[in-house]
């Protein structure tokens, strides 16, 4: 499996702990400009982890490189500044705010409204229609469906070069699953450079280029979506 | 309509109710009076704890920094009011960045161990520099509140200053919470790591609303002392904190307006039921506990529990069906 495109983001021996645990055990990962990676594996792999620890949320080690420069560690704004965005896992939206309140967050650090902004928030309602119609909802009055939508919407306010989700599919309907991977996929196509942690491997691999495999703290395979023709050669590679 | 009328009712209730106290004169403009410094107090709290969502039980130092530094500079050195204030809130300021640097690295109940230790502090030093605060005597014959030159002796012209300074306190408040700064409070508030993912500096933000929290708390201490004419350390004790807290969670934590519902409603409340002096205490817990339950979001929240949720829109027309499906892997790629 080859990647013909240039490297945004790189990790080396990336490793984190929580205390005495290792939850993530020397990590190489690359994926390429404009490229839709799939991070699979099973609870508790250490696939979040891996997430939090590029975003600067959690002790680690080892090297990051962004656009080939250092990503600096345990320095979560410094890493949003170099254009990093994280969806977390359980979607991390601001239930008492309103939707608009929300999205205004996502395009926190270019300041307050201006054109640029608007520029932003025109792009992410025509994008989730449905937000537009919820800007003065309270955001936690929403679906799971709307809140996932509201995630990734606030996420593409801040304009990221690279866009990394944690389990967007948690917890929803397979056909707003489908809708929101679909979006993914435009998104992608479009030039936008993602990390997909996802659980439900066969939906993230019909969207993905490439996928690892993270089971135990440590990547246990790497993918060629094409090349995985079965369930149970997909479930080797979880348990190997 | 009904849910907005609801929403505007224990504020507009508050509002008559010091307008009354300003009209009828007596014993109600020293409760109101009261009730408003409070609003101003526990204003700061909601800032901190409200929007920002952290806990401290320590405001009550910030307010006796402001309320001697006033006490001392009008009695002592003869300033006049409003640069006694103006020197407390600063002096309470500088102390809380001082405090709140190392203490904001701690989260949750560590937090508020730590605050209700700076408070506890701050009244040991009350006590015990006497040279300066005279210790339990207290410092007493400070001046009434002045502007300018002007000084309001009377009970009612006090409460026309209060009025003013509690409307500004609560107007900043609501531009505090409808500004980036406050979007960005209320987002730490919700998931600290959430906020950092978005670029927003944590430990800043909180660091700034303790600070702001203080300056509020300064000057609900500093108009206390001129209003009372005295203080002693007892004033700035332990039970402002709970006070505080019961009118933040009565009136509506998080609110603009709730802070001020709060303390007029927990003002008031044992003057009402006076007649049933043997169980005041009783009838006033029952009562807290029965709004706890009945109206978690507090009294200023009560239109929300009202307002039913908002029709949801018409679907539209469904997309055609998306392409990405659940299906088995063989199937998914030729």
């Amino acid at each position: 499996m080859t990647k013909d495109r240039a490297t945004i983001l790189e990790t080396q021996a990336l490793s984190a702990r929580y205390g005495r645990i290792e939850a993530l055990h020397a990590v190489d990962l690359d994926v390429g400009a404009g490229e839709l990676v799939a991070v699979l594996g099973p609870n508790g792999a250490g696939k979040s982890t891996l997430l939090r620890s590029i975003m600067g949320l959690t002790d680690s080690s080892g090297t990051v490189r962004f656009e080939g420069e250092p990503l600096p560690r345990r320095d979560p704004v410094a890493v949003a500044r170099r254009g990093v965005v994280l969806v977390p896992e359980g979607r991390g939206i601001f239930g008492p705010m309103t939707v608009a309140e929300n999205l205004q967050l996502g395009a926190y650090l270019i300041g307050g409204r201006g054109p640029a902004f608007d520029q932003r928030l025109e792009r992410v309602l025509t994008l989730f229609p449905r937000l537009k119609e919820r800007l003065d909802q309270a955001a936690g009055s929403m679906s799971g469906g709307e809140q996932q939508m509201l995630a990734v919407g606030r996420a593409l306010m801040a304009e990221p070069r690279l866009l990394m989700l944690d389990e967007p599919s948690l917890g929803l309907a397979p056909q707003v699953t489908a809708e929101i991977l679909q979006t993914l996929a435009s998104l992608n196509r479009g030039g936008l450079s993602v990390v997909l942690v996802e659980q439900k491997a066969p939906l993230a691999l019909q969207i993905a280029a490439r996928a690892y495999v993270v089971a135990g703290g440590t990547i246990t395979a790497r993918l060629d979506p094409r090349e995985i023709t079965s369930h149970d050669q997909l479930a080797r590679y979880y348990f190997t | 309509m009904a849910g907005r009328l609801l929403a505007l009712a224990p504020t507009a209730c508050a509002v008559v109710l010091v307008g009354y106290a300003i009209v009828a004169g007596g014993y109600f403009v020293a409760l109101a009076g009261f009730a408003l410094i409070y609003a101003v107090f526990v204003t700061g709290l909601n800032i901190f704890m409200g929007y920002a969502g952290q806990a401290s039980f320590g405001q009550n130092a910030f307010a006796a920094i402001g309320g001697y530094v006033s006490a001392v500079l009008t009695t002592t050195w003869d300033w006049p009011t409003l640069p006694a204030l103006g020197l407390g809130v600063t002096g309470a300021v500088a102390c809380a960045v001082l405090i709140g640097w190392p203490t904001l690295r701690l989260r949750g109940h560590y937090l508020a161990m730590a605050t209700l230790a700076i408070g506890l502090i701050v009244y040991e030093i009350t006590v015990q520099w006497q040279s300066v605060t005279q210790g339990y005597m207290g410092i007493s014959g400070i001046p009434p509140l002045g502007v300018f030159g002007y000084e309001a002796a009377s009970d009612r012209a006090q409460l026309v200053l209060l009025s003013i300074v509690a409307a500004a306190c609560m107007g900043s408040a609501w531009l505090i919470r409808n500004s980036r700064f406050g979007r960005a409070l209320v987002a730490l508030s919700g998931s600290e790591d959430a906020a950092r993912a978005l670029g927003i500096d944590v430990t800043r933000y909180k660091l700034a609303a303790f600070v702001l929290s203080a300056g509020y708390a300064a000057v609900a201490g500093s108009l206390f002392v001129h209003v009372v004419g005295f203080v002693s350390p007892e004033i700035f004790g332990m039970n402002m904190v709970v006070l505080g807290f019961t009118m933040l969670y009565v009136g509506g934590i998080g609110t603009v307006t709730g802070p001020l519902v709060g303390a007029i409603v927990i003002n008031m409340l044992p003057e009402t039921i006076r007649e049933l002096k043997d169980y005041q205490d009783l009838v006033y817990g029952a009562a807290l506990i029965v709004i706890l339950i009945y109206a978690p979001g507090g009294l200023a929240s009560l239109g929300a529990l009202w307002r039913r949720p908002a029709e949801p829109p018409k679907p539209e027309p469904r997309p055609p069906v998306p392409e990405v499906v659940e299906a088995h892997p063989s199937e998914a790629r030729p």
